[in-house]
């Protein structure tokens, strides 16, 4: 599944609407002043602790910065989304 | 004593030096005193603009220094008696002056005017804090399209930072006919994104260049549709609440416009 899309409202072809949804995108990272590498080091850490009791699929592991709607007032605000396709669980903990 | 508004973009190229022309043409035109503080230092525009170019003697960074006494820097307009400019200096570089120099020196032109309008340079280095020191009032230009509106957000980010809440937005140089087929942001669009008032709306006009060649900025003409919007933004300045529905309902073009751009009836 791709959380992104289930961001984006709608699909369109219009120029502008393709340029709405990057600068949207876009000015979560600056605002949040978040470095790809401050992203990656996060992303390893949590990979880290979820291998110790999951196996997953580390290629498929994704952690992104994105935008969401906050229930109570319908405001966009940044979100962190990770997607961690599982392999199995790992037998010896429970 | 007056206000000092900085004309800010972050990218270089927007209208800024056009639109810090037009609004304080404009202001003087409604009877103020205005003075047009050009802190792009080392690529002077505004007197080219303003078509005051063969007038300099000396400079904002003459001033600073000391070489000259701050009215011999004032250039009067060639056409209106309440209006001047203090140009930059074209051989030396922003570290020329420093912030604390430019508080003073726009401090103390508030004293003599109503308006101080600064011409800010593009970026966000030393000439960006040297020319928002002394405002107390900021606007936001940018273009429709996503460098210009990224760089706007961070103006807006810094703006704040340093205590100039509020900044307003211009947004400049909308084709209607583009808006239309949706392949330029609307105002909608933008001020969602953005996220701050906004200020006004200018087309992209011909006329901008013609005025430009002239040396006589386009809101003295009542042909430029741009001329119209920069007239509205003066009122808005002014405190006049100036609806973008009606800008200019004998022309018919506004109307258009503000269909176009999706404009809410407030
Ligand atoms: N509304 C407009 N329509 C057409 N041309 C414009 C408009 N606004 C600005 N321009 C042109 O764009 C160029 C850059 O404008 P300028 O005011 O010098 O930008 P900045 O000061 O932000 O670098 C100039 O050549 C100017 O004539
Ligand atoms: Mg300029």
């Amino acid at each position: 599944m791709d959380l992104f899309r289930l961001f984006n409202r709608g699909e369109s072809s219009n120029s502008k609407d393709i340029a709405k949804e990057r600068l949207q995108l876009l000015l979560i990272h600056d605002r949040a002043n978040v470095s790809p590498q401050f992203l990656e080091m996060i992303k390893s850490e949590i990979m880290d602790v979820i291998t110790d009791y999951i196996e997953i699929d580390e290629d498929g592991f994704e952690f992104k910065l994105t935008r969401t709607k906050r229930e109570s007032d319908n405001s966009t605000i940044p979100a962190l989304v990770a997607n961690i396709p599982i392999k199995k669980m790992k037998e010896n903990i429970r | 004593m007056g206000e000092v508004i900085v004309i800010t973009s972050g990218k270089g190229g927007v209208g800024k030096t056009t639109t810090a022309a037009n609004i304080g043409t404009g202001l003087a035109l409604e009877g103020k005193s205005v003075v047009l503080l050009d802190a792009d230092i080392g690529l002077r525009n505004l007197d080219v603009v303003m078509g005051l170019e063969n007038r300099i003697v000396y400079d904002l960074v003459d001033v600073v220094e000391g070489i000259c006494r701050m009215k011999q820097a004032l250039i009067k307009d060639k056409r209106y008696t309440n209006l001047y400019l203090m140009p930059a200096a074209q051989t030396k570089d922003k570290n020329a002056v420093n912030p604390e120099q430019m508080l003073k020196l726009t401090k103390d032109l508030a004293e003599e005017f109503d308006y101080v309008l600064v011409d800010c340079p593009a970026g966000i280095e030393q000439g960006f804090k040297n020319a928002i020191a002394g405002a107390n009032r900021s606007i936001v230009v940018t273009t429709p399209e996503v460098s210009a509106v990224r760089d706007a957000d961070r103006i807006v980010g810094l703006l704040e930072a340093h205590g100039l809440r509020n900044p307003q937005l211009i947004i400049n140089r909308v084709k209607i006919d583009m808006v239309r087929r949706g392949d330029m942001m609307n105002i909608d669009d933008m001020v969602d994104i953005l996220a701050i008032d906004l200020l006004g709306v200018i087309p992209d006009d011909e006329y901008i260049v013609i005025s430009t060649n002239r040396g006589e900025p386009a809101i003295s003409d009542s042909k430029s549709l741009a001329g119209q919007a920069y007239k509205n933004i003066v009122k808005r300045i002014l405190g006049e609440n100036v609806p973008f529905m009606n800008l200019d309902p004998e022309e018919g073009f506004m109307a258009k416009l503000a269909k176009a751009f999706g404009f809410r009836r407030k």
